[in-house]
């Protein structure tokens, strides 16, 4: 009881968004003639045979994969008040440099698979350092400039594939780096549903969902224990609180955005390591944005983030499925942009309802707050091995004073 | 900083370009500056040989793409001076051109304007009831609004454009039915069009001027006429009335509005909406250059009149500058990739006026590095011939960060820009 007392809080403004984005997407459907309830039914369907049910699964968590990824880098932004737009820049040119270096080489299998992955992780984090360069440096502000990125990201991208890096023959409809060899490709790792006693689907599931799971418990760990983390938390919650306790602001900026940028190195991987082996024109595009979405339904929180991912990936498994019983596929992004939009406003919601009972006094579990959750903090101090991420801006920093881009709860601990 | 403009002999360009750039400058002073940057332009167009840098037709171009940045710019002014700020300037903007591609194809352009405009407000109502009403962050709302618009927009497309038999498909409509009119400006662009014939002499400045005027006067849509005039009358309107001064106050001090009896949040909501409409507005006329509604035909241009509005120092005239500028980087990329080369020559002679300015100053960090830029876009310059088409395609987006990260630091944004406000919390 205890344990969903302290999760409940935590669990219900994602839960309800999603319930009510379903409701509004539902209604904004049948308002414009589509049956909704026929729409759900097609993305619940899985098929009918075991093998079926399982690559239908296959599906969700390769997709799930590289969102996770995304979610990722842009939470471990988030965390700190920094908006990394510009993900999607990062992932695309990362991928295309890793996969022009991995077509160029040939190593022994893991080493290969290791240089593809540094390559991408340290491109990436290079393009992620301009924004926090021009941003300690020049003031400019990481949001405009990681979008400027993004362009000019995807211009070089476009260049170095019908330029550089082109493998494909002259005139064919669509055109591609070289494939990596066999040594730089990574297997599947289907051997887990023989395991778990499923039956072995035809479509291989990623061996990057095991990176992905390593780096998702190596960010949770660094956030959440060690002074890094704590820092990076701290600065987010009140730049001027963390700077007065000694924390270094633009060399955080600057790590942060290398952090960020590194994880967003890799969520091509799986699709280029795992599937493609090389980088095309019609490459797994639009992460980098959904990735936004996923860090806000997750709420920042790698686990969240899991399960946003997962979600999302479910819904995009529909895409398909939709086209072929001919629906307009595109409800799955409305779906997906209410769910955004529903889940900010209900951690908005949730978290004002949080401050008002501690105002009150009353820590009714109801209100969305852990017990001794002071949402107005009278010095209640940060303490990074509290489980739950800590509540309050610090010490006594009202609510406003962190500049308001710093004052989402999108990132932050409480509610 | 007044030590380096005082003389006006000397090349204006040399004195602080930032002064240009923060708007804040006395008419003179721009004056010179524009003059300065047309001797720079023409002396790069005669060296260069490149007649597209200053040819009329690159310049009309210029002027139909730098109005829909333009106008996104001014939307994001009315809701960043109300304190709101608003990344979903390019998601308003993707509902404009699907509302002007759906009115426009079944009843003209007129309609079309309506349309537009309509859908680009009610995406600044949903901006507003978000940051508003549930004080959601602006920048999440925002990302949240641009991911949703391109969901909507494509949504609405299959639903009302993949069968019907007067055109279109999943990412485009049927043609807009009529084009709005046009004029040139009788005798000097148009009959006997004497600026067309100075601008065919090649004479270094005064053809240049010519193509510069004859590409701002001459088959010019009424209706870019209307929109530049927007310009000059949201200045009258946020600065010279009553509604403005609050409109205002509620961005630097809501607070304060608030005890004086100004209606804060229905301000904030009126201004988001006229935000929106604005930005709408713009995808209007992206719709109209192109004569049919395409998906993804913003292609991030919410987001660069995003940065000409900070560019613009959040003023109507810097904003407008702003706009001109990546109007003009995008025509150029459009009409002449061997002219965008000539752009090189350009950045390097302004980088090496930088790097002479901060030499001045003594800051040796600042001039070298300004230097290196600037003699590797020399080399840059001399060396290449034609730039492939996937670089030249980011042209506006790179003068956007150049500019930014040139000039960035004396902006000065309304003072409670982007904080969610709420009654008796403060």
């Amino acid at each position: 009881v205890n344990l969903l007392r302290r999760l409940g809080p935590a669990l219900l403004p994602p839960v309800l968004a999603v319930v009510v984005a379903l409701v509004i997407s539902s209604a904004v459907m049948a308002a414009l003639g589509v049956n909704p309830f026929d729409v759900f039914a097609v993305m619940l369907d899985f098929g009918d045979t075991p093998a079926q049910q399982t690559t239908a699964m296959v599906v969700i968590v390769n997709r799930a994969i590289p969102l996770f990824l995304a979610g990722l880098a842009v939470a471990v932004a988030f965390r700190m008040g920094l908006f990394n737009i510009g993900v999607e820049g990062q992932y695309r040119l990362a991928t295309i440099v890793a996969a022009g270096v991995g077509a160029a080489v040939a190593l022994p299998g893991p080493l290969h698979i290791l240089l593809i992955v540094i390559v991408a992780v340290v491109v990436a984090a290079l393009w992620a350092g301009i924004v926090a360069v021009l941003k300690v440096t020049r003031g400019v502000s990481e949001v405009i400039s990681s979008i400027m990125l993004n362009f000019i990201a995807l211009g070089i991208a476009s260049f170095l594939l019908t330029g550089p890096l082109r493998g494909s023959p002259e005139g064919a409809s669509i055109i591609s780096t070289r494939e990596i060899p066999e040594s730089g490709q990574m297997p599947g790792i289907n051997a887990l549903f023989d395991v778990l006693g499923l039956a072995n689907p035809p479509r291989q599931l990623y061996g990057f969902l095991v990176v992905a799971i390593v780096v998702g418990i190596a960010i949770a760990v660094l956030l959440n224990r060690t002074r890094f983390g704590f820092d990076l938390k701290a600065s987010g919650m009140s730049p001027s609180a963390a700077s007065a306790s000694g924390v270094n602001a633009r060399a955080m900026v600057i790590k942060t955005m290398l952090l960020s940028g590194a994880v967003a190195g890799l969520i091509g991987l799986p699709d280029l390591l795992g599937n493609t082996h090389s980088y095309t024109t019609d490459f797994t595009a639009g992460l980098g944005f959904l990735g936004i979405a996923v860090a806000l339904l997750g709420r920042n929180r790698p686990l969240g983030i899991a399960f946003a991912a997962l979600l999302f990936g479910f819904l995009d498994r529909s895409l398909v499925p939709l086209q072929i019983q001919d629906y307009p596929s595109s409800v799955v992004t409305i779906v997906q942009g209410t769910i955004v939009l529903a889940v900010v406003v209900a951690n908005e919601i949730a978290r004002r309802v949080a401050r008002r009972s501690a105002e009150r006094g009353t820590a009714a579990p109801v209100g969305g707050i852990v017990p001794g959750d002071g949402g107005t903090g009278v010095g209640q101090s940060v303490d990074p091995e509290e489980p739950n991420p800590p509540a309050g801006t610090g010490v006594g920093v009202s609510r406003t004073a962190g500049a308001g881009q710093t004052d989402t709860d999108g990132r932050g601990g409480r509610a | 900083m007044s030590s380096a403009v005082q003389a006006p002999g000397t090349r204006p360009s040399r004195g602080p370009i930032t002064d240009l750039l923060t708007g804040g400058g006395r008419s003179r002073r721009l004056l010179w500056l524009l003059l300065g940057g047309l001797v720079i332009f023409s002396a790069v167009r005669v060296i260069s040989g490149e007649e597209a840098l200053t040819s009329s037709s690159t310049m009309s171009a210029a002027l139909l793409l730098a109005v829909p940045i333009g106008l996104a710019a001014l939307g994001g002014l009315f809701s960043e001076r109300a304190g709101v700020v608003n990344i979903g300037l390019d998601g308003m903007m993707i509902l404009g051109t699907w509302g002007a591609g759906f009115a426009g194809y079944q009843w003209g352009w007129g309609a079309a304007i309506i349309g537009g405009v309509l859908f680009g407000a009610l995406g600044g109502l949903l901006h507003a009831l978000a940051t508003v009403t549930f004080g959601v962050d602006h920048v999440v709302s925002g990302v949240a609004i641009n991911i949703l618009a391109m969901g909507a927009a494509r949504f609405l497309s299959e639903l009302f454009y993949t069968d019907n038999e007067a055109g279109g498909g999943v990412t485009q409509s049927p043609p807009v039915s009529s084009d709005p009119p046009s004029f040139s400006l009788p005798v000097l662009s148009s009959g006997p069009d004497l600026l067309g014939d100075l601008e065919r002499q090649g004479w270094f400045l005064i053809s240049d001027l010519a193509g510069i005027l004859r590409g701002l006067t001459s088959g010019v849509a009424v209706v870019t006429i209307v929109a530049v005039l927007l310009i000059p009358a949201s200045y009258l309107l946020l600065w010279r009335t009553a509604f403005g001064l609050r409109l205002r106050s509620c961005g630097e001090n809501p607070a304060a509005a608030d005890s004086l009896g100004v209606p804060v949040l229905r301000m904030k909501y009126i201004a988001v909406i006229i935000s929106g409409a604005l930005s709408g507005l713009g995808g209007v006329f992206l719709v109209f250059i192109a004569g049919i509604y395409r998906e993804n035909q913003t292609n991030g241009r919410g987001f660069i009149g995003l940065a000409a509005l900070i560019f613009g120092n959040w003023r109507p005239g810097g904003l407008a500058a702003g706009a001109g500028l990546f109007g003009f980087a995008d025509a150029l990329q459009l009409r002449s990739r061997t002219a965008v080369v000539a752009l090189l020559l350009l950045v390097a002679v302004l980088l090496a006026a930088v790097a002479f300015w901060q030499g001045l100053r003594r800051k040796a960090l600042q001039a070298v590095l300004a230097a290196a830029v600037a003699g590797a876009a020399l080399v840059g310059f001399l060396t290449i011939d034609e730039l492939p088409p996937g670089i030249v395609s980011f042209t506006p987006h790179l003068t956007t960060l150049l500019v930014l990260s040139l000039a960035s630091q004396r902006l000065r944004m309304p003072k409670a820009d982007g904080l969610v406000y709420r009654r008796g919390e403060h």
